[in-house]
């Protein structure tokens, strides 16, 4: 017969021989019959729709997965649509309080709780950055003898008052022509003042000059003070002005500049408020949403691209980390033997230098060739993946040996197609999520090692959160503002990627399926 | 034992060697121009030249590593160059080790004990709402990065508050109580992920023995809760927490990078940031050593101190 099957039989004697086995001869014996088995009447679950289902029951992790994504949201979607770049700063609106818009009161509203010497009460007063006088309370200095009086007041930081300026013709005329067109709230160039009065005060020639270049520098004081910057008062109690009029009484709202032979110049100095003119050049009120800081940079938009930076620098830290632990360790796992033991040595050896020495070492070498954010990635790659390399390395120690990898072999399969279809997919959970805590802490080395400058991310394009931290450092008793939002960011991003890697992992760990309940 | 103790040390002593080489190399690499003006040395530019010259400041970097290597092994890592020009690095290091080691020290005698106490308390109240609260504040104090809290502590105690003062004191002399008291907002900082760190750790350990089978045998056999605890559960728990805690004590040494350059303390970490902002490579070296020995040494002790304090591991067994 044709359709005969050929079947070649060893048997015990290792003789061989054909054996004829007609097709016809076949039959099934269990087609027709019913099958009393019951349908699973439960639902496929599969493995990662379950670590889905087992990460959203843990509800701490859940929420730490939304404040991340809000996290990262901001951080990615602020540098685009911000009014200011990372370089946008304003000399005067510096260590501003927050103020969420132009028109705010009540909460966030720039305003700030201060106690002042009765000097800075007038001071502050003088351009009406005074909001609320809250009260007086009055102490006893043992430093001058004397009793003190402090007002406790809430100043508004976005009133700065006058200041003095340098500028030339075309720019008085134009600003002399806007403020015709507003009323007197709004008008910019302040009158001119001057300091002959100080030369009738009871005082030394010493005291006299000090207080002269102290008002210089201030286009505020538009008053007659005292040495102590106290205002002179006159016998009604208002304070006297030092405004330069002329014969007729007019005010001058300008000084010419003369030069050397004594001939006038086309530079003028103004006296301009600041607070107008910055509403006259951008049409609106000075705000910025979480204050500025000390140099004046907007809070909210330079904490955002430090939180790109830093979220940019652990995402792609961690991803070559896997990458090339997986491979490495791959390799060392999967070969075993000489190759082990010497691709074993190295890492070790590379492991016991200490992190902070690779990160100072490759900054001094590669800052100023690459780039200080490309050379900090390549430090904290040369290192970081050896942890990666070790788990994987243990993974595949255990899958090696195991039979389905038997049976590939001996079905032929090559060691590429075992390492990478076979062994890997088994080995892969652990590496994936102890990458997910890997991310935390290169944003917390990132963060640490600028705040310690011994690397420099700012830059014109960037800054890093950690940068913010050491400028703010300087001056956080007194504006605490500049440093709290940057600390808080930073805290609130790692006790998230922490509490948001641990669901992770415990929801990719079959093992522990049914013990949390 | 004895062989396997000698070999780690052997192995210790080539990693080291090796480390050590490699952060020469990459060193020398670096320009390291010869600063001198009269005022930087001294006024001794002659002597700082001539010490160059003994280093074999112009001869292969190989020749110079083995230069510094018989300096070394006669105790002599050379002298600073940019920062305590013309003086000894080991001499300074001496006088700044003893700062760095007064914090650590408090930080360790204040924190193990309350680490080890409330890690021990959490997992007896394992799942009670005790043991909730110290896990998700462990779980903050270990997330949170170290110069928040810093800032944290900084602010309210000391500039707020006024319980301790914002500089520490002057002096040398780091063992007084009135330099422990100045120094306690950075103990304090430091205090915080010691405990924290521990907690968890003794926690994670002391629950794993508590549902040993031998705690419900200790318990049938009539002990009380009290006395199965301390007897068995808390000696077996010990067998991972004492090498840590081991780690840690050799770890003092090196002392915080961000807590020392906080508060201003004058140690190990805050000349090793002074040395890197100054490029004063001869600290650079010298401190890169000392943090790698520390490493390899806490590595080995804690590796070693395993088969000692726990029979039932034999060490180097095939």
């Amino acid at each position: 017969m044709s359709d005969n099957k050929k079947v070649s039989v060893v048997n015990n004697n290792d003789s061989q021989f054909d054996l004829k086995l007609p097709q016809d001869e076949f039959a099934f014996i269990q087609k027709d019959e019913k099958i009393y088995d019951q349908k699973f009447q439960t639902k496929k679950i599969g493995f990662l729709q379950d670590a889905l289902i087992r990460f959203s029951k843990n509800r701490g992790s859940v929420i730490a997965a939304v404040i991340l994504l809000i996290l990262i949201l901001y951080s990615l979607i602020v540098p685009a649509v911000s009014r200011f770049g990372v370089g946008d700063y304003d000399q005067y609106y510096t260590n501003c309080a927050p103020k969420v818009s132009e028109n705010a009161s009540g909460f966030w509203d720039g305003t700030k709780s201060d106690s002042v010497k009765s000097e800075m009460y007038y001071y502050y007063n003088g351009f009406g950055a005074v909001k609320e006088l809250k009260g007086t309370s009055t102490y006893y200095s043992e430093d001058t003898g004397r009793d003190v009086t402090m007002y406790n007041i809430v100043r508004d930081t976005y009133k700065v008052g006058f200041k003095f300026d340098t500028v030339k013709k075309d720019v008085v005329d134009e600003l002399m022509a806007y403020d015709k067109t507003v009323d007197d709230s709004l008008k910019i160039l302040g009158p001119m003042v001057e300091y002959s009065y100080i030369d009738s005060l009871t005082i030394d020639v010493f005291s006299k000059s000090t207080l002269k270049s102290f008002l210089a520098r201030d286009a505020n004081y538009y008053y007659q003070v005292d040495r102590y910057h106290n205002p002179i008062k006159d016998l009604q109690g208002n304070t006297i002005p030092i405004y330069i009029t002329d014969d007729e009484g007019n005010l001058s709202y300008y000084t010419q500049f003369t030069d050397a032979e004594g001939a006038l110049t086309n530079t003028y100095q103004i006296r301009l408020n600041y607070d107008n003119y910055y509403v006259y050049k951008n049409g609106h009120r000075p705000y910025n949403i979480l204050g500025s800081d000390s140099t004046g940079y907007d809070i909210f938009t330079r904490l955002a691209y430090g939180g790109r930076l830093s979220l940019l620098l652990g995402v792609v830290v961690a991803s070559i980390n896997i990458i090339l632990g997986i491979i490495y360790g791959a390799i060392e796992g999967y070969y075993g033997g000489a190759t082990d033991l010497i691709m074993e040595r190295i890492s070790d050896i590379l492991s016991c230098v200490p992190s902070i020495v690779v990160v100072s070492l490759f900054n001094l070498h590669l800052a100023t060739k690459v780039g200080p954010v490309p050379s900090l990635l390549f430090a904290f790659v040369a290192t970081g993946w050896i942890g990666t390399a070790s788990t994987v390395r243990m993974q595949f120690y255990r899958y090696k040996n195991q039979e389905y990898i038997l049976a590939a072999r001996t079905l032929g399969a090559k060691d590429r197609r075992l390492i990478f279809h076979h062994i890997l997919p088994n080995a892969i959970g652990p590496v994936v999520t102890s990458s997910v805590l890997m991310i935390p802490s290169v944003i917390f080395s990132e963060s640490m090692l600028s705040y310690l400058n011994i690397i420099n991310l700012s830059s014109r394009d960037t800054t890093s959160i950690g940068t913010m931290l050491s400028e703010g450092q300087a001056t956080f008793t007194t504006y605490p503002n500049n440093i709290l939002w940057p600390c808080l960011f930073i805290s609130l991003l790692m006790i998230c990627f922490n509490v948001f890697g641990n669901g992770l992992r415990d929801a990719f760990n079959p093992s522990l399926r049914g013990s949390e309940e | 034992m004895a062989k396997y103790i000698f070999k780690r040390i052997g192995l210790m002593l080539v990693t080291f060697f090796i480390v050590t080489l490699m952060c020469f190399v990459l060193i020398k690499l670096l320009p390291d121009p010869i600063v001198c003006t009269p005022t930087s040395a001294g006024g001794n530019c002659d002597a700082m030249y001539a010490w160059y010259n003994a280093m074999g400041y112009n001869k292969p970097i190989m020749e110079q590593f083995w230069i510094y290597l018989q300096h070394i092994c006669v105790g002599d890592f050379g002298i600073g160059t940019k920062m305590y020009p013309m003086q000894s690095v080991g001499e300074i290091m001496s006088q700044k080790l003893p700062a760095t080691i007064s914090v650590n020290l408090w930080t360790m005698i204040i924190g193990i004990p309350l680490g080890l106490i409330l890690g021990t308390f959490s997992a007896l109240k394992k799942n009670k709402w005790e043991d909730s609260v110290i896990s998700v504040l462990v779980m903050l104090v270990i997330s949170v990065p170290s110069y928040v809290y810093c800032f944290i502590i900084m602010y309210f105690f000391c500039f707020k508050w006024n319980w301790f003062p914002i500089t520490i004191n002057n002096g040398t002399n780091f063992f007084t109580p009135q330099m422990v008291a100045s120094m306690m907002p950075a103990i304090i900082c430091m205090v915080l992920g010691t405990i924290a760190g521990l907690t968890r750790y003794s926690r994670a350990e002391l629950t794993e023995v508590l549902t040993s089978e031998y705690m419900l045998l200790a318990r049938a056999k009539g002990l009380t809760r009290a006395q199965a605890t301390v007897r068995h559960a808390f000696r077996n728990a010990m067998v991972p927490i004492f090498p840590m805690i081991l780690g840690e004590i050799i770890g003092l040494l090196s002392g915080s990078l961000i807590v020392e350059n906080f508060f201003g303390i004058p140690g190990v970490g805050a000349l090793y940031i002074t040395s890197i902002n100054v490029k004063d490579y001869n600290f650079f070296m010298f401190l890169n050593m000392f943090y790698i020995a520390i490493g390899l040494v806490s590595g080995l002790i804690i590796d070693l101190s395993y088969g000692f304090i726990d029979p039932r591991i034999r060490m180097g067994a095939k």
